[in-house]
């Protein structure tokens, strides 16, 4: 494994309380005191239960949140420090996959349009022509599964798994080296997760890319990735290989987690 | 043979839209016997959630429209039934509980209050429900269900169940929300349970501890479960039966550790070998080609067919019948013998 691609020393983030016509909010520790580091060309899996900060980290590394303390570093350039302009050409090259592929695509789009907009977006980093982008786009289609003949079709016309492909096609159109999938395939029924999956492992053979995958799905995540950290509460309560992790966990929580996990075979105390 | 609780047959369900009228179920056989939990899977779209929502009456009609079959619920056609009858099973005889518990407690009402109006209305059908003396005044049974809607949380593993009756809906969290509704669904001690998707928006952690709860009601209480769900783990680690269903039919179904072990129908074996597992090697996983059928315009026989990989013409001429595989275990495949050849090489 080669230099890390992006580093968090020390993160926290604090939401200071609010006002709202029920009283004061309480003040939420989000993230406290995370550090990780993502090397290059790996997938790193980050699980946790809901409301236990994945999203705040995922944010946070977008540079969508701003830290209360630490930082986080991008091939070793601090985000913080960063003028606008800068920030915009380093977002060129870390994309983002949400979980919904329903809610994450505008419905008067076509695909080309929606394909097409990070490139118009990074127009000063990619410097494509119309014509360009085009042959960018019809090529993003078929290194995702689809095709030329779908780019003047619009997101209702494509069934879950297909939008999940757009969403990673528009992903890829700026040349991204790190990808953030936030529960990528959660929203999928098993068949077609099976097809998304393979697609990320074929794709990151392909491109070299380096995943940041969150998810709750501890199976999803053990297919998928190397390495693995444990999150809960804003705390990073383990980290490792991901065969050590579910083979040989060694925090309570990680047990606990790993234990709850329905298996497709039938335990013997069931029969 | 007893007979059972709950048996649908042959249950024939189109649906109108503007493109057309299209064939939702398409001939559903299904029978769940008290101490049962039976395990409806499949994709979305498949029609599991319908099945469900059939038993209760609970799909609107029209669009809705019920062609051939009959859902007998101890014995009773519930498709004959005049409404207000149907109305007198629901909650007394056949609970439910759905997905969602945010979007299904009303967030302007106690969860007391809301546990008593159900407790009162299984009363007035059975007033054996509340314990309370033939008789007795709107008062006195307000507060023996009340009394019983404390029981009830408790029993589902609310701390402090008494106390919690005067939270609202926004101070549980989404696992104890699911339990009140679990709560809600027994308190008029039902006969049978239907769960629609009961654990899809929780973590697994309070999944299982769901299940459990539910695995545990099954035993104390000796009802029959239909849990409708799209995860192959919770079913296997639930059900004690399981139909797999495909476009508006059930593919295969049978005892959860014979489907699970030896699948029959390629279908079900197709749904196995893409859920990932601690065996699966990174790009090994098999997503399934092929998208669900149009159900307005199903394909001619099999329906699962253009998909499947052992189709032959026989397939596309007319719907495979149910054939038994083992005791109890059966699979709608023509291709069933061969099928099963080509698992063993």
């Amino acid at each position: 494994m080669s230099e890390p691609i992006l580093t968090i020393e020390n993160l926290s983030k604090i939401y200071a309380p609010k006002r709202t016509i029920f009283g004061r909010t309480a003040e939420v520790h989000a993230l406290k005191d995370v550090s990780l580091s993502v090397m290059k060309g790996e997938s790193f899996g980050l699980v946790g239960e809901s409301g236990s900060g994945k999203t705040t980290l995922t944010r946070s590394v977008l540079h969508l949140e701003t830290p209360t303390a630490g930082r986080i570093l991008f091939e070793g350039q601090d985000l913080a420090h960063l003028s606008p302009a800068e920030l915009r050409r380093l977002r060129a090259r870390v994309q983002i996959v949400f979980q919904d592929p329903y809610a994450s695509l505008n419905p008067r789009m076509s695909v080309r349009d929606i394909v097409t907009e990070p490139m118009v977006v990074h127009q000063d980093t990619l410097r494509l022509s119309r014509k360009q982008q085009d042959d960018r786009a019809a090529e993003l289609l078929s290194l995702v599964g689809l095709g030329p003949q779908h780019l003047a079709r619009y997101p209702h016309e494509f069934s879950g798994g297909q939008r999940q492909r757009i969403c990673i096609a528009r992903a890829l159109a700026s040349g991204p080296d790190l990808l953030l999938l936030d529960e990528p395939t959660s929203a999928l029924d098993v068949s077609v997760q099976a097809q998304v999956l393979n697609l990320l492992c074929d794709l990151q053979d392909r491109l070299g890319l380096t995943y940041f995958f969150i998810s709750h799905d501890l199976s999803v995540v053990r297919y998928l990735c190397n390495r693995v950290a444990l999150i809960y509460r804003g705390e990073i309560v383990e980290e490792g290989e991901s065969d050590q992790i579910f083979d040989a966990p060694e925090s309570g929580y990680a047990r606990m987690l790993i234990g709850a996990m329905p298996q497709v075979k039938v335990r013997c105390d069931a029969v | 043979m007893v007979q059972p609780l709950l048996s649908i047959r042959n249950l024939h369900l189109t649906m109108t839209s503007f493109d057309g009228e299209a064939y939702v179920l398409n001939g559903i056989d299904l029978d769940v016997r008290r101490g049962e939990i039976w395990g409806l899977v499949g994709e979305s779209g498949c029609g599991k959630s319908l099945t469900g929502l059939s038993v209760s009456r609970l799909v609107p009609e029209p669009p809705a429209r019920y062609g051939e079959g009959e859902i007998l619920f101890e014995g009773r056609d519930i498709l004959k039934l005049p409404m207000r009858e149907v109305q007198a099973l629901r909650g007394k005889h056949i609970g439910m509980i759905f997905q969602d518990p945010t979007t299904n407690l009303n967030p302007a009402y106690r969860i007391g209050v809301q546990l008593v109006d159900v407790a009162l209305a299984a009363a007035s059908h059975d007033a054996s429900v509340l314990d309370c003396p033939a008789g007795a005044g709107r008062r006195e049974r307000r507060r023996a269900a009340r009394r019983l809607a404390g029981e009830m949380l408790d029993r589902v593993g609310i701390p402090n169940a008494a106390e919690r009756l005067d939270n609202y809906p926004h101070e549980f969290s989404g696992g104890m929300r699911q339990r009140v509704l679990i709560a809600m669904a027994l308190i008029g001690r039902p006969d049978l349970l239907i769960a629609d998707e009961p654990t899809t928006a929780l973590d697994v952690s309070v999944q299982a501890q769901i299940l459990k709860l539910l695995k545990g009601t099954v035993s104390d209480h000796d009802i029959g479960v239909i849990l409708i769900t799209h995860n192959l783990g919770v079913v296997a680690e639930t059900c004690s039966h399981v139909a797999v269903m495909y476009a508006g039919n059930i593919v295969e179904s049978g005892p959860v550790a014979e489907v699970i072990e030896s699948a029959a129908h390629p279908y079900t074996k197709a749904l196995m070998a893409a859920v990932p597992t601690k065996e699966s090697k990174r790009g090994s996983l098999k997503g399934l080609g092929g998208t669900v059928p149009n159900l307005i315009a199903p394909p001619p026989g099999c329906r699962f067919a253009p998909r499947c990989p052992l189709a032959i013409d026989a397939c596309r001429q007319a719907l495979p019948p149910a054939i038994n595989v083992r005791q109890d275990h059966q699979a709608a495949c023509i291709r069933l013998t061969e099928a099963q050849v080509l698992a063993d090489v």
